[in-house]
């Protein structure tokens, strides 16, 4: 805003002599109305550090031929994401202004970096591609996460909210964990050392299953440790598989690309460190039902072919046998009793034939005429003949209701006999 | 035979209930053994239900890399 800078020649040397105020006053709006002085960036060294109690920050940024104050207002010295300390090269983003009762003039800074995280990203995708072309990204160096861990290592802040995620999800997916806490600090300059020094206390117990590297979210530079080449190693070094969970969902670090699973978050790692016990219930039950069903089935199995043997068993048993031969008995017996009375039925008709005849064929129906028959009381020969009979042998004559004795007595051939009584 | 289940981990009983199932589907056992593998696989549901049912996460903190 050049059309702007007349407006400080206007109270020059003609007013005479200038209060100190109103020289200051003027260089502070030179200087304050200098657009190229309200938005610098400047590099240079930390000195003087002092943080007053206000919160306010104080320093000195410094390079080999010139110095100059700065302050930091509380409202963004919290927002600083690392510890600016004595001799640290940094960038500092601010504005020019002037300090009256000093007769000073200071950068107001708004935003202060370390001196060379203007290259992160360079410096992440160089790491990043070196590593991935030594081979420690491969998806075969990958190993698989324990089903049933029962030591979790944890390398992160002890005060961080990463911490407390973790072990909720831990205490409530699967409190049967034991967790081993190797804490350190996880951003500044002596983050990656302690982080590598972490992993290797953690690795070097046999006990320890696996190992969750977490920290929460933050900038690019807060989770700048986690891109740090000895971290990278560190983790590729691990004995025993590790869980990276590290700033928010879109958040990756090289150490996301070396550990073998990388989950999103600090909970996301620990949900993938270990079952959830939910889970598991269910699954028991479910195991359960499966045996009281297999338990059934076999029952109902044994009881059936039990039967069948019992079945078979009875097919051959002596008994059935006598049963079977008895009954075959019993069939023959009927059959034979039906003959039998069959053929006595024939017999009995032959019978009342025969005897109808013989009954024709009876001497009695001719005695009843009046015939006599008369035999030999002696021999008992019945006479046919006259020559049979001699005067005063004993006859028996029967008649049709009886008999009675006689003798013989004068004959005469050819002629009629006489009988006598 | 329970004392010995006792001390069972939690992982070991999964994996020997997980075994149990295996033999008793692979069938040909006798009534005895099958009775056995049941009885035992429900001592071991149980087990692990008292396993859960039991379990606090204990947190222990290593003692600094720096010291050890």
């Amino acid at each position: 805003m050049q059309f702007q800078f007349p407006t400080f020649q206007s109270p020059g040397p003609e007013r005479g002599t200038w209060s100190v105020g109103e020289l200051t006053d003027h260089i502070k709006e030179v200087l304050e109305l200098d657009p190229e002085l309200q938005d610098v960036r400047v590099m240079g060294e930390i000195s003087n550090l002092a943080r007053a109690a206000s919160g306010h920050l104080y320093f000195t940024l410094k390079d080999a031929q010139a110095a100059i104050s700065c302050v930091m207002w509380r409202s963004d010295a919290q927002r600083l994401r690392w510890q600016p300390e004595h001799g640290a090269a940094a960038e500092a983003w601010g504005r020019i202004s002037v300090y009256p009762p000093r007769g000073s003039y200071q950068l107001v800074v708004d935003t202060l970096r370390p001196a060379g995280l203007g290259d992160l990203h360079v410096q992440f995708e160089e790491l990043r591609d070196r590593l991935r072309a030594e081979g420690l990204f491969e998806e075969d160096r990958k190993r698989p996460l324990p089903d049933f861990p029962r030591v979790v290592g944890v390398v992160t802040s002890p005060q961080a909210a990463a911490l407390r995620d973790v072990l909720n999800v831990l205490e409530r997916r699967y409190p049967l964990a034991r967790v081993l806490l190797a804490s350190t600090m996880v951003q500044g300059d002596q983050a990656p050392p302690q982080i590598v020094a972490a992993l290797q206390a953690l690795d070097a117990r046999d006990d320890v299953d696996l190992i969750l590297l977490v920290r929460g979210g933050g900038s690019l530079e807060d989770l700048w440790a986690f891109n740090d080449e000895r971290v990278a190693r560190a983790v590729a070094a691990c004995r025993h598989p590790v869980v990276s969970g590290v700033g928010h969902e879109t958040d990756f670090t090289i150490a996301d690309f070396v550990a073998d699973l990388r989950a999103p978050t600090p909970s996301a790692a620990a949900e993938l460190a270990v079952p959830d016990q939910i889970e598991l219930r269910q699954q028991l039950a479910a195991g359960r039902q499966w045996l009281l069903g297999y338990m059934e089935r076999l029952l109902a199995q044994m009881r059936q072919s039990l039967q069948g043997h019992q079945r078979a068993l009875q097919r051959q048993s002596p008994q059935a046998r006598v049963d079977t031969h008895r009954q075959q008995v019993d069939d023959l017996l009927r059959r034979a009793s039906r003959a039998l009375a069959h053929d006595l039925s024939l017999r009995r008709s032959a019978l009342a034939g025969r005897q109808a005849r013989l009954a024709t064929l009876s001497p009695q129906a001719t005695l009843q005429r009046g015939y006599a028959i008369v035999r030999r009381a002696d021999s008992g020969e019945v006479v046919r003949s006259t020559g049979q009979v001699r005067p005063g042998d004993p006859l028996a004559i029967r008649v049709q209701d009886g008999e009675f004795g006689a003798e013989g007595s004068q004959r005469s051939e050819n002629e009629s006999e006489r009988v006598r009584e | 035979m329970s004392d010995e289940l006792e001390k069972l981990s939690f992982e070991q009983a999964v994996g020997e209930l997980a075994g149990t199932v295996e033999r008793l589907e692979e069938g040909d056992l006798s009534l005895t053994d099958a009775i056995a593998l049941y009885e035992r696989g429900m001592r071991l549901v149980q087990h692990c239900n008292d396993l859960l049912d039991a379990a606090e996460l204990q947190v222990q903190t290593l003692a600094e890399p720096g010291s050890a």
